[in-house]
């Protein structure tokens, strides 16, 4: 099945006079169950197409397809609501709440979706236990390792059981061996639930994790292989 | 919702000195506004009572003729059967004391210095002349039958240079229009505590002044004094006087006093616009302050699906906090302050606002109609000034958020 379908999309930042295409044409599509690392030196517009993915921004031109929808044609409150049921997120940097502890973090998205106490306590247990941090449930941010935090906000973006996750850059602040251990888990998760892994990155360790690599350039698909 | 307060609370204790002082300028300008409001209440409570006390009585019965700036002493201008009419008015439930007094123009003179005073004839037994008896702060208070002995108030003593026992000399108009002079012994000086009135008023027993005046048994007005404030509305309709007499209340008679607090409150309505206006900057700043410093925790919020309703919620919910701690922290500095100067008042001396019985001290006072009003309005300031940064938080574009530096 098809998660993700994007055709002819373009971005164009404007910033005074200055015009930067950003992407400048991309067509991809993506199936349930890939785990895709999309990669390309800095500035190939990575991080951008990952945002028309994740219904953050909206596309220049061109349409965006998620779950068979038409999401360049919602309003902001609609791309929210899509973002909170089907897509889950992980940051370069650790997005975590600072004032919220890791069980509260987790917890959100179950929070926003409404779930009722009892649902919430046991899939954040759940979540906490598949990466590991048990015993950490009651530490806030400040108090967890970069490592850890990046397991927490994998534990976030998989709460509200999406059907895709959106990762931009996401062992780019951590060491060797925390980096490694945040890709086993990523994958362990989308070999067990089946969840779609869209990644951007331009660390090799990572890319040989990828089943599938969308190479960008200059806001073009460049290459696009499959292992 | 929970989980929002929760935040929200947390993020106030995430910075918690500025938290504490944006709650305390909110706290410290309705302290300010509780504390103003009940010195004017009291000032304009303290001079009304007094005017009503010392001067105009809360309700007076003259001539239908008779004109007040003039303190005519024409007969046809007097009330001629002033004992009668003051029992009857006496009789009443709601009446606290009704007296007959008499008003005439006269001139004070003692070596080289002179004044105008208002001589004013007092039945120094009624109640009504009780203020003037627990003012005396030298010598004695006037008996009914003194026939050479007057009262003066500290001021005048002190223009004329005058101490308890020495001789003064009284010009003063009568009714058949000539100037009767004699000397006095002043027997006491007194204070009222309020210049504009101690420094013109002097004292005669009634039938001392109604003699020297040539009035026989006339007065210029029965002075009545009620048991509240409150019943002169309902008190009026209960009096019935002759036709050539009529009813004045103190709202009449002190017309200059009721425009002023008109033009005071307004004055003062500024005030308290100035005061909100400090306070709801200061928050409006603390939360653009705190929306900068979260722009990429709001993007989070944003990109995990949180609407910006929700968001415009958590700030809200911060902004609710400061107001609910900053109006605590004021109602407790108001109220304390205004308790310090409830009981201890605060002197202003002689404002110099002449015809105003304004006392020289002020002690503040503090109604619930106030306190409730300017708490409230405080509230509802402070929630207006959060609704700026937290529109600001909502319309944050995620992407925007996300991309900002940190
Ligand atoms: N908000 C923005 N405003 C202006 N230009 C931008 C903005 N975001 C990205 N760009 C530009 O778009 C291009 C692609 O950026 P990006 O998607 O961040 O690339 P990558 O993630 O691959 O490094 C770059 O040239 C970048 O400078
Ligand atoms: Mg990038």
């Amino acid at each position: 099945m098809e998660v993700v379908k994007i055709e002819n999309v373009t971005r164009v930042y404007q910033i005074g006079k200055l015009e930067t295409q950003a992407l400048r044409g991309v067509n991809l599509s993506i199936e349930s169950g890939e785990f895709t690392a999309l990669v390309g030196p800095s500035g190939s517009g990575k991080t951008t197409l990952l945002q028309m993915i994740g219904c953050l921004d909206q596309p220049t031109s061109g349409r965006v397809i998620i779950g068979g929808k038409d999401v360049t044609k919602l309003n902001r409150n609609q791309r929210a609501d899509m973002r909170r049921g089907t897509i889950g997120f992980i940051f370069q940097f650790f997005a975590l709440i600072p004032t919220l502890t890791a069980y509260e973090n987790v917890e959100m998205p179950l929070l926003l979706n409404g779930h009722s106490p009892k649902e919430r306590q046991e899939r954040v247990m759940e979540l906490l236990k598949a990466v590991d941090l048990t015993d950490r449930a009651n530490n806030r941010p400040d108090q967890l390792s970069g490592g850890q935090q990046q397991r927490v906000a994998i534990a976030r973006a998989l709460a509200s059981k999406p059907t895709l996750i959106l990762a931009d850059e996401p062992t780019a602040n951590l060491d060797t061996t925390n980096g490694k251990q945040v890709m086993d888990i990523m994958k362990k998760l989308n070999k067990e639930t089946g969840v779609t892994f869209v990644f951007a990155t331009h660390d090799p360790r990572v890319i040989s994790y990828a089943s599938r690599v969308v190479t960008l350039q200059d806001g073009l698909i460049e290459k696009d292989s499959s292992s | 919702m929970m989980q929002i307060l929760k935040m929200a609370f947390r993020d106030l204790g995430r910075n918690r000195r500025r938290s504490f002082f944006s709650a305390l300028a909110v706290g410290g300008g309705l302290a300010l506004l509780i504390l103003m409001s009940s010195v004017v209440a009291g000032e304009m409570g303290s001079a009304i009572e007094s005017a009503i006390n010392l001067q105009t009585g809360h309700i007076q019965i003259r001539a239908a003729t008779y004109d007040e700036n003039k303190s005519s002493l024409k007969w046809e201008d007097l009330v001629s059967n002033p004992d009668e009419v003051a029992n009857k008015i006496a009789a009443l439930d709601q009446v606290e004391t009704a007296t007959p007094r008499l008003y005439a123009s006269g001139f004070l003179s003692s070596g080289t210095q002179s004044a105008g005073a208002r001589i004013t004839g007092i039945d120094p037994l009624s109640p009504a002349s009780d203020p003037y008896r627990e003012g005396v702060i030298s010598g004695d208070y006037l008996n009914p039958d003194d026939r050479d002995a007057l009262l003066i108030g500290k001021p005048m003593a002190d223009k004329l240079n005058l101490e308890v026992g020495d001789s003064v000399s009284l010009s003063l108009n009568t009714a058949d229009g000539n100037v009767q002079d004699q000397t006095f012994i002043v027997k006491g000086i007194y204070t009222t505590h309020t210049y504009s009135f101690d420094s013109a008023t002097v004292f005669l027993p009634l039938a001392k002044a109604q003699a020297m005046t040539r009035t026989e048994n006339h007065a210029s007005t029965i002075f009545v004094l009620l048991k509240d404030t409150t019943l002169t509305d309902s008190v009026v309709p209960a009096l019935s006087v002759s036709s050539n007499l009529e009813i004045k209340t103190w709202k009449d008679l002190n017309v200059l006093f009721v425009e002023y607090e008109t033009f005071a409150q307004s004055y003062i309505a500024i005030f308290y616009m100035i005061i909100l206006a400090i306070s709801a900057s200061v928050i409006i700043n603390t939360l653009i302050m705190s929306v900068y410093e979260r722009t990429r925790e709001i993007g989070v919020l944003s990109a995990i699906g949180m609407r910006g309703g929700r968001i415009m919620m958590l700030f809200l919910a911060e902004s609710s906090m400061l107001a609910v701690g900053g109006v605590m922290m004021g109602l407790i500095i108001g109220v304390l302050a205004t308790l310090y100067f409830n009981i201890n008042g605060f002197y202003i001396g002689d404002m110099g606002l002449s015809g105003m019985t304004i006392a020289d001290t002020i002690y503040a006072k503090l109604t619930m109609e106030n306190l409730v009003n300017l708490t409230i309005m405080t509230f509802v300031v402070t929630l207006l000034a959060g609704l700026y940064p937290a529109v600001m938080a909502s319309r944050m574009q995620p992407v925007e958020a996300l991309r900002a530096e940190k």
